[in-house]
């Protein structure tokens, strides 16, 4: 066992984990930070993505050890100050860009990424970008309006082009 | 102007909230203090004789409570299922036992042969690696053809063979025969309907828990239909009556039909529970979903159409095999019968439509409902012969489609039902208008300037939805009942609590109950909180698949609220001294009509639990209400969509540049959630269409076992939004249920791939590949390259 120490949504936290624990199962089971889902085990269904020192990363593929001394910040770390909904996860409520919930999290978390990076995406660098996150139920359409407006473009003008 | 509240609004999703910011109770987010976790060892192969199973060393590993074998489950109820299917000789289905844990043999990979209770998910997985599994490896029967031969290794030792049952329906061999002597163009197809996994985000979850104190269990788990798996687990399994066995489904994360089944994880979790006298938990893995989800589709098809000298469709016949898997899940017998061959009229008035299914027992997963079951394989065979014809014919296929339309309603088709009510002409133009047809050959000329192939398809579809009259499917074999349920319990001050049998897992029904409930009353939506997910709180409803909620379980909430409206006015009437005939409810206020007297709504509500001036000797005081809705008919939402593709020749690589959906759903409540349900069906159905593919090698292998190996449709493999709509502004509303809802969740996995397989055989024709007849799906770049060169 080890002991880690690290800044998650923006509260010192310490747990003792094994060598092998993800930073996944640290979250949910340690520091009961259910929103942080698993829907694969390969790494492919992007449910599980917190940002990690500011980047986006898949939870499931980092241990809990290699984020000792790191800021984490999760979907319950999103909101903001007073509680209301961030520009990104309003975005997803105005637009429909949810549907059973269970992707969203890490939706939000690599749109929030995406965002970072590139504050005016394209349509097709959102769908482009959204390669790691697998999403069932909406079909990604509302997912990218959602994003799209998040990142302050107009979004029926960019459908009538 | 669009409403902002109540029927036809469409507010914003109050589950969002909690879904948004990581407060959503998945069942993995349940954890039960003291709880154990299990670890399932299942079969690496796919057919094989259990000679023994040795558990001594791994019962002494750290951490192990107990561990189980098939032999623990001696005295328990196999897994039921719930659709008994007569052969057409009069024999029922052959129905072999499904045991919770392996017994003697394993019949697919993934087959549970030994549960490892321990302290720790960890402890059990390293304890179930030292059991010693003593297991003949037997031939498999993969391929269902195979799987019938004579001689053919039996996937039950028990049965005969691997034919589960032989099913006719529809019209008579004589009527049908002579429609295609009769006919002047016979037009012929065979194909497959690819398998596929369901792969909602979530996998499944089961939490066993057992109060030796009040002798009392309780089941957390990923479902669609908390109450059905109460009924079958409990008295079908298990043996533990109904008060004392609990179900809770919190917050589910996508289901597609696979959550609908009841699995044997669930009666492990629930019996062991009792057994370690420890709460035990079960948590799929992704791998463990793929080879343990029911899986979906897998029909292999040949499909005729007579058509006389004008084009008139006269004659359908088909011939199926259906593959159950290893063993018949819930309803798996009922989704290539009753759920595909009364879908095979389609939108037409062929008067001859027979209907031939083999159901076939394989070393492979069991197959069940995938989004739109079994009505997806019947579009899919009409919609591809109806586009060969058109071609053999040389017709425009939206004409031939077009002249053959059933026009009159009711119309009763050759295969069983009637259609209430529906107008297929409002759809087609809808779509040409939306599609820009007349546009395609300036589109097409633009793709061939760039050395592309483009295709357009066009499909119409029909199902049968808002599943199922209780009586109808009761004859067809179906051993439930399929109404539902909602208490309408309205407090004192006015509130309301609506306890409603369908369960959403994605569907919005907290956001869209209220505004029906709050649309009858006068009041606002704030003030009407959905309760769904837990036996111990709801009526007994058959929960949320078949596109019913709204029109089954929706139409017992009307009816409830009815009967809150019947006694409210009595109690209102009783206050304003006034006949209650003469009570008119409008905007939350009960007025005498054609006076200013009134009482508000909470006047009513409160009268009614503090029943000082109150009518006692009329009506009991409280204000509660219970409605039980069993539908008189199926819903027939239907409608015409287009796809347009652009196939590139050189690669094969297929990319769908436009398409428009044109659904008929009738009355719509919420049309922002509507429009979900479509994007997210549509997704599927290309995605079966282009991408998605469960495979098998012939040893019965699963080789499409994890993400990396089965493709699941992206962002980027959908098309752009400015290509791309959605609408359901035709609507006929359904005749028979009060709100005149059809039901919108299937809609777009059925119509879906015939138009996208349509468009791309279009595309290859264009390019002058006219030997190319049909692709299987899914249409990969691989095999649209092999049929581009004729390999």
């Amino acid at each position: 066992m080890k002991k880690v120490t690290m800044t998650v949504n923006g509260k010192t936290v310490s747990g003792e984990v094994k060598g092998n624990t993800l930073l996944t199962e640290f979250l949910r089971e340690d520091l009961r930070l259910t929103g942080t889902h698993v829907g694969c085990d390969t790494s492919q269904c992007g449910a599980c993505v917190v940002h990690v020192n500011g980047e986006a990363v898949k939870s499931c593929t980092m241990f809990a050890a290699e984020a000792d001394g790191a800021e984490v910040k999760t979907i319950e770390g999103m909101a903001n100050a007073d509680g209301s909904l961030s520009v990104i996860q309003q975005a997803f409520q105005d637009y429909h860009g949810l549907q059973c919930g269970f992707c969203t999290p890490g939706m939000v978390m690599s749109a929030a990424a995406l965002l970072k990076e590139n504050p005016k995406p394209s349509e097709a660098e959102v769908r482009d970008y959204l390669e790691g996150n697998i999403c069932r139920c909406t079909g990604y359409h509302n997912i990218v309006r959602a994003i799209m407006a998040a990142s302050g473009q107009d979004v029926p003008a960019v459908a009538a082009e | 102007m669009p409403k902002d509240h109540g029927i036809g609004a469409s507010p914003k999703r109050r589950e969002d909230v909690r879904f948004l910011t990581g407060a959503g109770n998945y069942t993995d987010d349940i954890n039960v203090h003291g709880q154990a976790y299990v670890h399932f060892l299942r079969s690496d192969m796919a057919h094989g004789k259990i000679n023994g199973i040795d558990t001594s060393a791994a019962e002494g590993m750290p951490g192990v409570v107990r561990i189980f074998t098939g032999k623990d489950f001696e005295g328990v109820g196999g897994l039921p299922c719930g659709w008994q299917v007569t052969d057409k000789n009069g024999d029922p289905m052959k129905e072999p036992p499904h045991p919770v844990l392996a017994q003697g043999k394993v019949r697919h990979v993934g087959d549970p042969i030994a549960a490892v209770v321990a302290d720790s998910l960890e402890q059990a997985r390293t304890a179930a690696e030292a059991i010693v599994l003593d297991i003949e490896e037997l031939p498999a029967v993969v391929d269902m053809a195979k799987a019938l031969q004579s001689g053919a290794t039996k996937v039950h030792d028990d049965l005969s063979d691997n034919l589960c049952y032989d099913w006719q329906f529809g019209t008579d061999t004589e009527t049908t025969d002579a429609a295609f002597k009769n006919a002047a163009h016979v037009t012929t197809l065979e194909l497959v309907n690819n398998r596929l996994v369901a792969n909602p985000m979530e996998p499944r979850v089961a939490v066993g828990e057992y109060s030796r104190a009040r002798d009392e269990h309780t089941l957390y788990t990923t479902s669609q239909n908390p109450h059905v798996i109460r009924l079958l687990m409990g008295a079908f399994v298990l043996g533990i009556p109904e008060h004392k066995l609990r179900v809770v489904a919190p917050d589910v994360g996508g289901g597609f039909g696979t959550k609908i089944f009841h699995y044997a994880e669930e009666a492990f979790c629930t019996f062991a529970a009792k057994a370690c006298n420890r709460p035990v938990k079960w948590t799929a893995t992704r791998s463990e979903a793929f080879m343990s989800d029911a899986h979906g589709r897998d029909h292999v098809t040949k499909i005729e159409l007579a058509l006389d000298k004008d084009n008139n469709f006269i004659g359908v016949r088909t011939d199926t095999m259906a593959n159950m898997g290893a063993y018949l899940s819930t309803f798996a017998s009922s989704v290539p019968t009753w759920l595909h061959g009364t879908l095979m009229a389609g939108n037409y008035k062929t008067p001859a439509v027979q209907v031939n299914v083999k159901a076939v027992f394989t070393n492979t997963v069991p197959v069940d409902a995938y989004r739109g079951a079994g009505r997806p394989e019947a579009t899919f065979q009409l919609e591809r012969v109806i586009d060969k014809a058109a071609r053999e014919l040389g017709v425009d296929p939206i004409a031939l489609r077009r002249q053959n339309f059933i026009t009159q309603f009711p119309y009763a088709t050759p295969v069983a039902v009637e259609y209430d009510t529906g107008d297929y002409e409002a759809t087609m133009a809808k779509m040409e208008e939306l599609m820009d047809i007349g546009g395609f050959a300036a589109r097409r000329k633009a793709s061939e300037a760039k050395g592309m192939l483009r295709g357009l398809g066009v499909n119409c579809f029909i199902e049968a939805c808002g599943i199922a009259p209780s009586n109808l499917v009761g004859q067809l074999g179906a051993r439930a009942g399929l109404y539902d349920a909602a208490t309408v319990r309205v407090n004192a001050t006015g509130s309301i609590s609506v306890m409603v049998g369908a369960h959403s897992h994605g569907q919005g029904h907290e956001t869209v109950f209220p505004q029906v409930v709050a649309e009858m009353l006068g009041i606002d939506e704030s003030m009407i909180d959905i309760v769904h997910g837990d036996t111990s709180k709801i009526p007994f409803g058959m929960g949320t698949y078949g596109s019913r909620s709204l029109a089954v379980c929706g139409s017992a909430m009307v009816r409830a609220t009815e009967k809150i409206i019947n006694k409210a006015k009595k109690i209102a009437g009783h206050l304003l001294e006034a006949s209650d005939s003469d009570i008119e409810l409008k905007d939350g206020k009960f007025t005498v009509a054609g006076t200013d007297k009134s009482v508000a709504w909470g006047d009513v509500t409160l009268a009614a639990y503090v029943p000082h001036n109150y009518p006692l000797e009329d009506i009991e005081p409280g204000l509660e209400e219970t409605a039980f809705y069993d539908p008189a008919n199926f819903t027939y939402p239907a409608g015409a969509y287009a796809c347009e593709v652009e196939v590139d020749p050189e690669t094969g690589k297929v990319t769908i540049e436009k398409f428009v959906s044109a659904d008929d759903f009738g009355n719509v409540v919420n049309p922002m959630i509507v429009e979900g349900q479509v994007h997210g069906g549509i997704a599927q159905g290309i995605g079966q269409a282009l991408l998605e593919n469960c495979a098998y090698d012939e040893n019965g292998q699963l080789l499409s076992a994890s993400y990396m190996d089965y493709a699941m449709p992206r962002a980027d493999d959908l098309p752009h939004m400015a290509n791309y709509v959605v609408d359901h502004s035709c609507q006929t509303p359904c005749t028979h249920n009060p709100l005149g809802v059809k039901g919108c969740g299937e809609a777009g996995a059925i119509g879906s791939p015939p138009t996208v397989v349509n468009a791309v055989i279009d595309a290859l024709h264009s390019g002058g590949h006219t030997h190319v007849s049909h692709i299987d799906m899914p249409v990969s770049p691989s095999r649209v390259w092999a049929a581009i060169n004729g390999q």
